[in-house]
């Protein structure tokens, strides 16, 4: 439901007043229908059309935050359908399944398992982020221990209360109060109560439909009765369902800004097929889900289905980068080893993570070369021999070293000479090629 | 309220490009939409993925990878009739390592003879690939083109430095060529430009926009390959066409997750699943990016596409 610029104009006050800073209201209709102002530049608009503006004008993906303090995940505020236009805003959350089903330690065990998934990688941590506590025994007391154990056990971290069953969503929506838990949820069948309690628990409500049909009609009956904060399941379960639909859904938001699909998708992937369920993962990350529930988090999968996530929404026009400086690794000596690389993220972390695997304490030159990796930023004219030499004279490295060593790597074995050159008294030393031939390297020096 | 899903309709069309002979005979491209976008137009053809196996034995490739073609692949003809029997393979990729200056420099006569010898072994259709030494490549493609002549083979790769010698040969002896070039997407056009100003039907080309693991580098090659499967449907740029191809096993099977122990790694998980999955899931992603045929190496990660292409269907 975008509004035209000239349906825009229809409800500003016409007054060309100019107070807004265009020259006209009509100018500043435009400007509001591309989303380049907001309506709060005009004093003088009415009540009845900041209603009807301030919907038109929100957000495509209406933006959210699922759960609370410092693990609360954000959802939602996507702007466009290909990465390569804008970067991707607020990556996916991954959430395991725990049935109610299970035992209470096996319960505590999963919840465990969440907590320890974090792992850092890149100089980002990255973990499966929330849990859906499924109401498969569909009994209310059930769902609510179980609620229990993963609150004492996984404390802090996001809850999808998965029910369709009003007393035990209620039940357990009480465990998570001020938590922002999730209530999945809503259906044609259930959803006046689902909402009365997401609201009065302060709760997101999960919508569940067959088909994008019932779920717009749905999620906007939902709205009417008073709940804003809702994710959406268009019942997509097979690949091609959920490609088609999660498509449909993010075009209608963005394109046509249609408000009753312009909320965080969730994807149910679980299968008994482990790897498969990652492959599924593939789609639903890169195929604009918000929330992706797996059935099982072993370490193998947390690790490619993260790697993909952050690879899918890194920024497209500015590559992940670390500061430029020298860093030490252990604590180095005078006489430790120096090594100079690029500060393109992946090549920093990389190379300083072989060199702590060597256990040889060392400093590592890391040149700001726009976060290109060496032989991109060889290629592009800016690790050069000149601008390493500039570098490494102006980082002062040379009063903190016993010998005035350098260590290049070894695709740009090439640099080696010139470097000597516009470095004098400085010895130039190729390193590897590949940095996991740098214990091997360190070891064969003594 | 109700929803009316908003169709695109595109204006261009991926070339579809029968890859083999006979029975064996498979085909690429072909679709006037997205990526698995059947809801609103035609995608006749499945991707296709092609095992790669060596003129040599895979002395580099990761333990993980290696064992399964253990009994095989020592010999590229029992490894191109175990992926083609044993593995179902759909293609086959015979990748003419042993020809590079730093390994076995093998001569162009001895890939010949490997070519030759591969495709009297197997009715698949034959991708056959040099060592990526730009140099190198022209002398061993011109021959191996000659020596698989009409087979229709896809012949790679060729690049900005070769590219002439090598169309040459594939047109002559009616071969499918691999246009590579270096993830920019003016670069790929370009290439694919220079090659058809030869004289080489554009409708014969496959675009390698130059594949990259996951973790290093895939978002480029994603991408690129979003931005000119865009191109070529929504502008019906003539010149962005052409299928793409995903070189994914000799990217994955070098990076350090496909490697590292879990000993070393413990918060990594198991090697085995963990180097299987990688492989699969780059796979996976590209797909889902615009790639209609893929190399790869693992069976068990090549299982594992094929069936999430099926349920892609
Ligand atoms: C992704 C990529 C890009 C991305 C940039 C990504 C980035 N942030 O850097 C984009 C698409 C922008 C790009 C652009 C270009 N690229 Co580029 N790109 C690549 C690609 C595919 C991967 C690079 C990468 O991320 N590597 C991973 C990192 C971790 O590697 P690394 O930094 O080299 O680090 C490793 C080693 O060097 C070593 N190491 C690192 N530091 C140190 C330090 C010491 C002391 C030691 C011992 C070891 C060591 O350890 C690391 C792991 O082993 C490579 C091809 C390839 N597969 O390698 C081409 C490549 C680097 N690009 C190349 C080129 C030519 C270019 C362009 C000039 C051409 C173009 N397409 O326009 C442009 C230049 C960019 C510009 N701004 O002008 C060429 C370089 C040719 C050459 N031999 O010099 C390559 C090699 C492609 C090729 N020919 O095969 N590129
Ligand atoms: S401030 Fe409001 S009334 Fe004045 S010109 Fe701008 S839009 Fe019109």
């Amino acid at each position: 439901m975008a509004l035209t610029g000239v349906e825009i104009f229809k409800l500003l006050p016409k007054t060309n007043c100019k107070k807004c800073g265009h020259p006209t209201c009509l100018a500043f209709a435009m400007k509001l229908a591309q989303r380049q102002a907001t309506l709060d530049s005009c004093p003088d608009v009415s009540e009845e059309a900041k209603k009807v503006l301030g919907e038109a004008s929100a957000p495509p993906v209406r933006p959210m935050t699922f759960g609370a303090g410092d693990k609360a995940v954000k959802m939602g505020e996507e702007t466009v359908l290909f990465r390569h236009d804008k970067k991707f805003v607020n990556p996916c959350a991954f959430a395991v399944e725990i049935k109610d089903t299970l035992s209470e330690a096996d319960i505590a065990a999963i919840a465990e398992e969440v907590v320890k998934s974090e792992i850092d990688r890149v100089g980002q941590k990255l973990r499966i982020d929330a849990i859906a506590l499924t109401n498969a025994s569909g009994d209310a007391g059930k769902l609510e221990a179980a609620a229990k154990t993963v609150a004492a056990k996984a404390a802090g971290v996001p809850v999808i209360i998965n029910t369709q069953n009003t007393q035990a969503a209620e039940a357990a929506v009480k465990v998570f109060s001020d938590k922002r838990p999730l209530i999945y949820g809503a259906t044609a069948a259930n959803f006046e109560a689902m909402a009365n309690i997401a609201k009065a628990n302060k709760a997101i409500l999960g919508v569940g439909a067959s088909g994008l049909d019932e779920l717009s009609t749905l999620t906007d009956k939902i709205k009417g009765l008073g709940v804003e904060d809702m994710v959406i399941d268009s019942g997509a379960r097979k690949a091609k369902e959920i490609i088609e639909n999660n498509t449909l859904i993010r075009r209608a938001a963005i394109k046509k800004n249609f408000k009753p699909l312009g909320f965080p998708i969730i994807n149910f992937i679980q299968r008994e097929d482990s790897l498969h369920e990652a492959l599924l993962g593939v789609i639903a990350i890169t195929k604009y889900a918000s929330i992706v529930v797996l059935s099982s988090i072993e370490k193998w999968k947390n690790l490619a289905l993260f790697t993909l996530r952050q690879n899918i929404y890194t920024d497209p026009q500015v590559p992940m980068q670390v500061e430029q400086k020298v860093y030490p690794i252990g604590e180095p000596k005078p006489e430790s080893p120096l090594f100079i690389t690029t500060n393109f993220s992946l090549t920093y972390f990389i190379v300083s993570g072989e060199i702590e695997n060597s256990k040889v304490a060392s400093r590592l030159a890391v040149m700001d070369c726009e976060g290109l990796s060496v032989l991109t930023a060889w290629a592009a004219g800016k690790f050069t021999a000149s601008k390493i030499a500039q570098f490494i004279t102006e980082s002062g490295v040379e009063k903190d070293i016993a010998t005035k060593e350098l260590i290049i790597p070894g695709y740009v074995a090439i640099l080696s000479g010139s470097i000597e050159d516009k470095l004098p008294g400085w010895k130039i030393t190729v390193g590897p090629r590949e940095a996991n031939a740098i214990p091997a390297f360190l070891r064969s020096r003594g | 309220m109700a929803f009316t899903p908003a169709k695109e309709t595109y204006s261009g069309k991926v070339y579809s490009v029968a890859i083999g002979t006979g029975e064996g005979t498979g085909t690429v491209g072909g679709e006037n939409v997205l990526p698995f976008h059947s809801f609103e137009g035609a995608a006749p053809n499945r991707p296709v993925i092609a095992f790669e196996i060596q003129d040599v034995p895979p002395a580099d490739w990761p333990e993980s990878v290696k064992k399964p073609f253990e009994a095989v692949s020592d010999d590229p003809v029992k490894w191109a009739r175990f992926c083609q029997d044993e593995l179902k393979a759909k293609a086959i990729a015979l990748r003419l390592v042993g020809t590079h200056p730093d390994r076995e420099n093998r001569s162009a006569e001895d890939a010949a003879k490997t070519v030759k010898d591969v495709l009297a072994a197997v009715n698949v259709p034959l991708i056959i690939l040099g060592s990526n030494h730009a140099e190198k490549d022209a002398p061993v493609l011109v021959a191996a083109s000659e020596a698989a002549k009409d087979k229709n083979c896809v012949i790679g790769k060729a690049q900005e430095a070769n590219y002439k010698t090598i169309a040459a040969a594939a047109m002559a002896n009616n071969h499918k060529i691999i246009a590579m070039s270096e993830l920019d997407i003016n670069l790929s056009k370009q290439l694919n430009i220079l090659i058809t100003q030869m004289g080489f039907e554009k409708e014969r080309l496959i675009t390698d926009p130059m594949c990259s693991a996951l973790g290093y580098g895939l978002e480029y090659t994603y991408s690129v390959m979003e931005r000119i499967r865009l191109a070529a449907l929504t502008q019906n740029d003539a010149t962005m066409q052409p299928p793409m191809l995903g070189d994914i096993g000799m990217y994955v099977w070098k990076v350090k997750e496909t490697q590292a122990p879990e000993a070393d790694l413990p918060h990594w998980g198991s090697l085995e699943e963990r180097g299987i999955a990688w492989e699969a899931v780059t796979a996976t992603a590209l797909l889902v990016a615009g790639a209609e045929l893929l190399i790869m190496r693992h069976p068990k990660a090549v299982e594992e596409v094929q069936k999430t292409i099926e349920e892609l269907i």
